[in-house]
């Protein structure tokens, strides 16, 4: 199974909810076109729901970075909610939890961007 | 027999399997697949199978993508060795060779935003071993090995 993001609006923060895997392929060309679309519609306060993605893999995670650096440079942010363990192990070992703002819950996410 | 087939099969009842497979994201699958599966008749909790898979298909990708570039014409080696108290996995491509030392440190500040070049930080955070080797008349070889903890 690829990847399947449904986006929903909560205020002005646009979720994404993504399921699947992210890997090299469909996955992270799905991945990154849903992050382009939002950002060429205005959006710049996006929140990456991870909690359904069971698997990332380095391609995956380059282009979480990539979405991370698009959204940024449209002075914007990408942030991260509910990762399973091992995407919040990959996080740490590639260090990018240095680079993201990561949350377990929801409301806290969204709140961050107010 | 079809190649999924035969793999399944031959994790059942072989140590040791070797075979070639096409330069397809198709065999990052394939190799994945029976990498658990020797895995699992080794021992390894899900956790380690995780791994395993994990590093697995970085070095698949690297060999089919970065190695072969996806040329129809050559082919991946992939063996995989079950061992009493660890798990073995070759990988080698028919590329222009891989010079490891040559590959940015993904962890330096200044790399962290970079799109690629992990790959080889996953293998060797999920595995015990991870050695690359020149392959003769051209290519890398990869020898994987996660041994079991005891417990």
């Amino acid at each position: 199974m690829s990847v399947t993001m449904t986006t929903r609006q909560v205020g002005d923060v646009t979720v994404i909810d993504a399921a699947g895997r992210i890997t090299l392929g469909e996955g992270s060309s799905a991945f990154r076109d849903t992050i382009k679309d939002l950002v060429t519609k205005g959006d710049k306060k996006i929140l990456l729901n991870l909690g359904e993605v069971s698997y990332i893999d380095s391609s995956g995670i380059g282009e979480l970075v990539s979405g991370f650096t698009t959204v940024s440079n449209a002075g914007g942010k990408l942030k991260l909610l509910s990762l399973t363990k091992r995407v919040k192990d990959l996080l740490q070992i590639t260090k990018l939890y240095t680079v993201f703002e990561v949350f377990d819950d929801e409301a806290e996410g969204l709140a961050s961007y107010n | 027999m079809n190649l999924r087939a035969e793999l399944l099969a031959a994790s059942f009842q072989q140590e040791t399997m070797e075979k070639l497979l096409d330069s397809t994201l198709d065999s990052v699958d394939l190799a994945d697949q029976a990498a658990i599966d020797f895995a699992r008749k080794v021992g390894f909790d899900e956790d380690d199978q995780n791994s395993i898979s994990m590093a697995v298909r970085e070095c698949m990708v690297n060999a089919v993508a970065h190695g072969n570039q996806y040329n129809s014409r050559k082919k991946v080696y992939l063996k995989l060795e079950a061992n009493p108290n660890s798990l073995a996995v070759t990988i080698g491509d028919e590329g222009n060779g891989f010079d490891e030392n040559a590959v940015p440190d993904p962890l330096a500040q200044e790399n962290l935003l970079r799109q690629s070049g992990r790959g080889l930080l996953l293998m060797r955070a999920f595995m015990d071993e991870c050695e690359h080797s020149a392959r003769t008349p051209s290519g890398t070889l990869v020898r994987l090995v996660k041994r079991l903890q005891e417990s």
